[in-house]
């Protein structure tokens, strides 16, 4: 087991090599100075000499991706134009927002989608399946941005329930350990924090999880009905044991197998996709800092972004590939 | 006589036919073909069905509610934005605009992804890993942000957006064609075509790639949908369908502004995006269910 997790992290690194070409020629085939595009229209003539000199952009390229490179391995990924922050640090800084919402978005699409799965599947052509299946048909279709601003217009203008934006009401006193709000809020015992940023995250999650929640529901629920047709199933029954107790304990550890798959591929696309949710609700993580830099055409923003959004992408997608081998050794060392 | 011409007994039915038929008796693919049937009939008789022009402003019916609200007019059945524009007629031509993103898109991800996964599921080898270590590249991005970065690059506008969405679709299409080709490269006709000496590329577009059109048409389908998603995701943005272009998204990105005082604005396109992309995920299931029902979950 221990050579089969060696050899797949080394698979990554052919991978994470490719990601890194990719960026580096996204920029250096965009028509225009690197130079200029990287320190915006403002800069004068000597810092974008020194620019080139940095990035080795009178060199042939291979030698400025040589550098690049360099550079990558040490975490020096440039600063922002606008800002003048550290790219790194920036990321740093605003990762955990956008992990923070992931997770809670992939809590609540494992919890309902899970269940709604296993009852489908136990229920199999019943109305709840009918309705459960075509919600999540529905699920899929649904453009995240535009579920947002509909949760937003009737939970926080219509209602009032929760609020429109952002990860923390003003004036709320929280003092900040990890990054992740959430955790901080507990590390430090500060209950009334937590109670606002837990109401902070809901709608923002509630609008992510939707298609995780459908597919993983989907996907429940075929996995499901393949093990309960299984002899050992029908063993179980001639035992005589409860639905509940076949279902529960016999049926879910196989049935979700499969299921731990797709719920690790859904968190690493939510790492990225949050993009959109983010945008929608002011939620300061990498998705909206990637899009604001988009929007200034702020080239380090987006090349350092990207890249470390993928770098992620990547090495989520590996640890599942390992748990997965972990949890299935029928598959493992293959 | 072509050297794959079957000399058929009239009495027997082309498979396809029954294909046709299962496809009619699932509910699903059913429903997914009348709401498509919809969408494309909208989208090729906008200029006769839509009951104003698209773009035209008019600064005296600006905001109107739609026909169910306090205030809806019989002239504007759906409301007015801001600029006095009818909504229904915008989402009328938006159904023009998501059904160019679908057909390029998904057009640009099917034939580049087909032929890169037709190569590298026939001749293996080092051409194999080659294009698939770089399909594998194309996915390690999270595909909405490739899009987004990609059009960052080329500039905003429906046509970069378009061919974004198309880059990003390849390594699907990619990796289905060939897993299909591998699989029928093993069969007795492929065999057969090469005993009589036909040539690799007859063998693999004449022979191989007709009997692999199974998977590629379930993908083609649930392609178009999620095509429509991107596009709109890019141009709520502001990366895609640039203003007074009516489309979905950017209509919705409009209406953002004024949620509170116009619900409508924003609310209906989202109802169309959302109506658009499930025929085709209906279709997409329906079909995979009628022609290859080894692709289920």
């Amino acid at each position: 087991m221990l050579s089969f997790i060696i050899r797949r992290a080394f698979s990554i690194i052919p991978t994470l090599l490719g990601v890194s070409i990719i960026i580096f020629l996204m920029l250096a085939i965009t028509p225009g100075d690197p130079a200029e595009l990287l320190l915006g229209e403002r800069a004068t003539e000597e810092t974008l000499e020194a620019m080139r000199e940095h990035l080795g952009l009178n060199e042939p390229l291979y030698v400025q991706y040589g550098m690049f490179l360099k550079r990558l391995i040490k975490f020096d990924l440039g600063e922002t134009i606008w800002t003048r922050q550290k790219v790194w640090d920036e990321i740093k800084q605003r990762y955990p927002a956008t992990i923070e919402l992931s997770i809670a978005a992939m809590f609540l699409s494992c919890f309902f989608g899970i269940i709604l799965g296993i009852i489908s599947a136990t229920k199999q052509y019943s109305w709840f399946d009918y309705m459960s299946m075509i919600a999540s048909l529905i699920g899929v279709s649904i453009p995240v941005f535009w579920l947002g601003l509909v949760l937003m217009l009737v939970f926080s203008l219509y209602l009032g329930w929760f609020p429109m934006s952002g990860r923390m009401g003003i004036g709320i006193d929280l003092e900040i350990i990890t990054n992740f709000y959430v955790l901080d809020a507990i590390l430090t015992r500060n209950w009334p924090a937590l109670k606002d940023v837990l109401w902070h995250l809901t709608l923002p999650a509630f609008a992510l999880s939707t298609i995780p929640l459908a597919i993983i529901a989907r996907m429940t629920r075929s996995s499901m009905l393949e093990v309960l047709r299984q002899d050992y199933i029908k063993t179980a029954k001639a035992k005589g044991l409860g639905q509940t107790k076949i279902v529960l304990k016999h049926a879910l550890r196989n049935g979700l197998i499969p299921v731990i798959t797709v719920i690790g591929l859904q968190f690493g696309i939510m790492l990225g996709a949050a993009i959109l949710t983010e945008t929608v609700f002011a939620w300061p993580g990498v998705g909206k800092w990637i899009f604001d830099g988009v929007v200034k055409r702020d080239y380090m923003v987006i090349q350092g972004g990207t890249l470390v959004v993928a770098a992620c992408f990547v090495i989520v997608n590996l640890i599942v590939d390992v748990l997965y081998a972990v949890i299935n050794p029928r598959i493992s060392v293959k | 006589m072509s050297l794959f011409a079957i000399t058929a007994n009239p009495e027997d039915r082309h498979p396809i036919f029954d294909q046709i038929e299962k496809l009619f008796r699932n509910k699903t693919g059913v429903a997914g073909l009348i709401i498509i049937t919809i969408f494309v009939l909208c989208a090729l008789l906008a200029p006769v069905i839509s009951p104003h022009n698209p773009v035209e402003n008019s600064l005296y019916d600006q905001l109107k509610p739609p026909i169910w609200s306090p205030g809806g007019a019989m002239k504007n059945i759906l409301g007015t934005d801001d600029l006095g524009r009818d909504i229904l007629s915008r989402i009328i031509y938006g159904a023009r605009v998501s059904l160019m993103v679908g057909v390029v898109s998904v057009g640009i991800g099917l034939f580049f992804g087909s032929l890169l996964g037709a190569i590298a599921g026939y001749y293996k080898g080092w051409l194999d890993s080659i294009i698939m270590r770089f399909m594998d590249i194309l996915l390690a991005f999270p595909h909405i942000l490739l899009a987004i970065v990609i059009v960052a690059y080329l500039g905003p506008g429906l046509r970069n957006a378009m061919m974004a969405i198309g880059i990003i679709t390849i390594p699907r299409f990619a990796r289905i064609v060939r897993a299909s080709v591998m699989e029928e490269f093993e069969k007795d006709y492929v065999t057969a075509a090469r005993a009589v000496g036909a040539r690799n590329r007859r063998i693999l577009f004449n022979a191989i790639l007709p009997n692999c059109l199974a998977p590629i048409i379930v993908q083609a389908s649930l392609g178009f949908g999620s095509a429509i998603l991107d596009a709109a995701g890019l141009s709520f943005l502001g990366l895609g369908a640039q203003p007074p272009t009516p489309e979905w998204g950017a209509m919705i990105a409009m209406g953002r502004s004024m949620i509170l005082r116009a619900w409508w604005v924003m609310t209906l396109p989202g109802i169309a995006i959302l109506l658009g992309v499930l025929g085709f995920n209906l279709l997409g299931d329906g079909l995979r269910d009628a022609l290859d029902p080894r692709l289920r979950d």
